[in-house]
């Protein structure tokens, strides 16, 4: 298997259409995006323009019609041949990190963390140290055995990044990550994608609207009508 | 792997064991319903056991005594007590009447039986209590269920009778208990007529002139007496002797005595085949109604719990979850509520049936094909549910 983790995510000329015909949508016309390992960038753009479609590519949860990308050296679409397994690539190879958090109910923090090595066949007890080591490294251990609905806003949202750490995955897509929370608290869930993906050495893509946060990051990507294009960000202040 | 069901079934107890007992009560009811057939099956055995007989003569070309009226001479039992093979042979009538006693009545069925002690076909078995009929006129041996005890009076008619004997499980096939009284009491019974209606039948046959000829002295009175006197009774019930065989004995009687003649296993078939056959085909529909419903039910519940479940089942499947994980978590969540719900209804069954005023016999076998049937109902409820997970798009998780 390729490495993943060398050279993180990379796409080049991504189309996606939706429909056929007349009534066809060109939602990506052409996207490219490359963030290294280690590396936050921000993707941001207004309502229609096509982020959500992104997201859905890179996440593998939509095929695109056209376009190559890449996690690492591993080729994952290349106009329009795919890896057989999406479902698998997106259980180890990509976290996620909703607007909210989205932990399941009917699990503690430590069992929601550990669900996906657990899905990835990790035996329990394994799974369940994994969590911890990463629970603990967002400082939400503390709750480790809390269910969702005892947990704050601030330490849920903390565990669902810990469940998009658990498999060390080379790339996290954060969709909105601090759309419910006030700028203090938006700024430290930035922090922690920060340095988790400075101690992971993940590469991750956070889409937001938040002007608060669009300045944090070092590299921005707009995208409109379709199309990206990069600018420089003033990155994060300590 | 942890059990994304038992946990959630552990989250959501409450619900989960309210929803459980509700189905189970509704198991319970569906489980009761089969008992209720077997009580029914079982009380024509009982009938046909506790008459211990091996033979039931009736009228030709009947089914009686129990499925159809019947009547034959009351002398004819002696003629078949001497027919090659008959070990013993009693005469009987059966009638299902109001029986009185105080100020309230009982539905019973009236057994008239000759005088004598146990072992006579038709007599009752065993007592639980007292003595048998040792007289030949108003005393009664009553079964347990009619609520009469020792020393009771009841009216049966217009003549009353003293309790001297109680019995247990003596019921006809609709489960009436039975009350055993002399044969001579119950051929009257059977045909008693009021005072009015012997006057008014004394009138009728003293104005027919074939009956009341000047040129025949003393005919219209034994006309008379032989109207008033019932020489009838409904069968008689032969045992064979032991190494006989009772088909054979059964057809010497057919062709000798030009009778209907029925075994134990034609009986048994005229009772179940034939009496009960509607009650149970009756039965047959709740019991099919019932297992629709608790199928709707369980699907109804599966499938709302599952919707409420949309938004964790896209994130499960955007994370990597495997369908067939997802589809085991809702068909794991569908067993537990069915086992639950089985548990619940047999519990609950087995606390009422003895509640019921008719025999409710619970069979664990029934149990046993009532577990299976569940079992299959809630999988296949859980179907409708599981499409519903397998449809929800991973992408659903992410905003946009």
């Amino acid at each position: 298997m390729a490495d993943t983790r060398a050279t993180g995510i990379r796409i080049e000329g991504l189309r996606k259409r939706y429909g056929a015909g007349e009534t066809a949508v060109d939602a990506l016309r052409g996207v490219d995006l490359q963030v290294a390992p280690g590396e936050v960038v921000g993707l941001i753009g207004p309502s229609g323009s096509g982020k959500s479609t992104l997201l859905k590519c890179l996440g593998a949860v939509i095929e695109p019609s056209g376009g190559r990308m890449t996690l690492g050296d591993e080729v994952i679409y290349d106009d329009g041949w795919k890896i057989r397994d999406l479902r698998a690539l997106r259980r180890d190879k990509i976290g996620f990190v909703f607007q909210a958090p989205y932990l399941i109910p009917f699990l503690d923090a430590t069992d929601n963390v550990a669900l996906l090595p657990m899905l990835a066949g990790v035996p329990d007890r394994e799974a369940r140290e994994r969590a911890h080591e990463v629970l603990a490294a967002l400082d939400v251990d503390h709750r480790a055995r809390a269910m969702p609905a005892q947990l704050s806003g601030g330490e849920q949202q903390r565990v669902s990044i810990a469940r998009a750490l658990v498999n060390r995955p080379p790339v996290i897509l954060a969709d909105e990550p601090t759309a419910p929370l006030d700028s203090e608290r938006a700024l430290a869930v930035i922090r922690i994608l920060e340095k988790m993906a400075g101690q992971y050495q993940t590469a991750i893509v956070v889409v937001t609207h938040d002007e608060k946060i669009i300045p944090t990051f070092e590299r921005i990507y707009h995208i409109r009508d379709g199309r990206t294009h990069e600018e420089a960000g003033e990155g994060l202040r300590p | 792997m942890i059990s994304l069901a038992g946990r959630d079934i552990r989250h959501a107890w409450g619900k989960f064991v309210f929803t459980g007992v509700g189905l189970g009560l509704l198991i319970g009811v569906t489980l009761t319903m089969a008992g209720v057939y077997r009580g029914m099956v079982d009380d024509a055995k009982v009938l046909l056991d506790n008459s211990r007989a091996d033979l039931w003569v009736v009228q030709q070309d009947t089914l009686g005594p129990y499925a159809e009226p019947s009547s034959l001479p009351d002398d004819l039992y002696r003629g078949i007590l001497g027919m090659p093979g008959v070990a013993r042979a009693a005469n009987v009538t059966y009638l299902t009447m109001q029986v009185g006693h105080g100020d309230r009545d009982v539905r019973a069925m009236v057994v008239g039986v000759v005088p004598g002690g146990p072992g006579e076909p038709g007599q009752p078995g065993y007592l639980i209590a007292g003595r048998h009929i040792t007289r030949s006129h108003y005393e009664a041996v009553a079964d347990a269920a009619s609520g009469l005890a020792l020393g009771d009076r009841i009216r049966i008619r217009r003549n009353h009778y003293l309790v001297v004997g109680l019995t247990r499980r003596m019921v006809s096939s609709g489960g009436d208990p039975m009350v055993f009284i002399p044969l001579k009491d119950a051929q009257e019974a059977q045909f008693l007529k009021d005072n009015d209606a012997i006057v008014q039948q004394r009138r009728r046959t003293a104005a027919n002139p074939a009956f009341n000829r000047p040129s025949v002295p003393g005919l219209l009175e034994a006309v008379i007496a032989s109207q008033n006197t019932n020489s009838s009774v409904n069968a008689v019930l032969v045992q064979v002797r032991p190494g006989e065989s009772p088909e054979e004995v059964a057809a010497a009687i057919r062709r000798w005595k030009r009778l209907e003649v029925y075994t134990r296993a034609q009986m048994e078939e005229i009772l179940i085949g034939k009496l009960i056959a509607t009650s149970a085909r009756q039965i047959g529909m709740f019991l099919v109604i019932l297992a629709i419903v608790s199928a709707a039910i369980v699907a109804f519940i599966i499938y709302t719990l599952t919707l409420g479940k949309i938004r964790e089942i896209a994130v499960l499947k955007l994370l990597g979850t495997r369908n067939r994980t997802i589809a085991g978590m809702i068909l794991q969540q569908a067993l537990a509520l069915g086992v639950l719900g089985f548990v619940v209804g047999k519990i609950a069954a087995t606390f009422w049936a003895p509640a019921f005023p008719k025999y409710v016999l619970l069979v664990p076998g029934d149990a046993a094909r009532g577990f299976v049937a569940v079992v299959v109902i809630c999988v296949l409820s859980s179907i409708l549910a599981i499409r519903a997970a397998l449809r929800v798009d991973p992408a659903e998780a992410i905003g946009g």
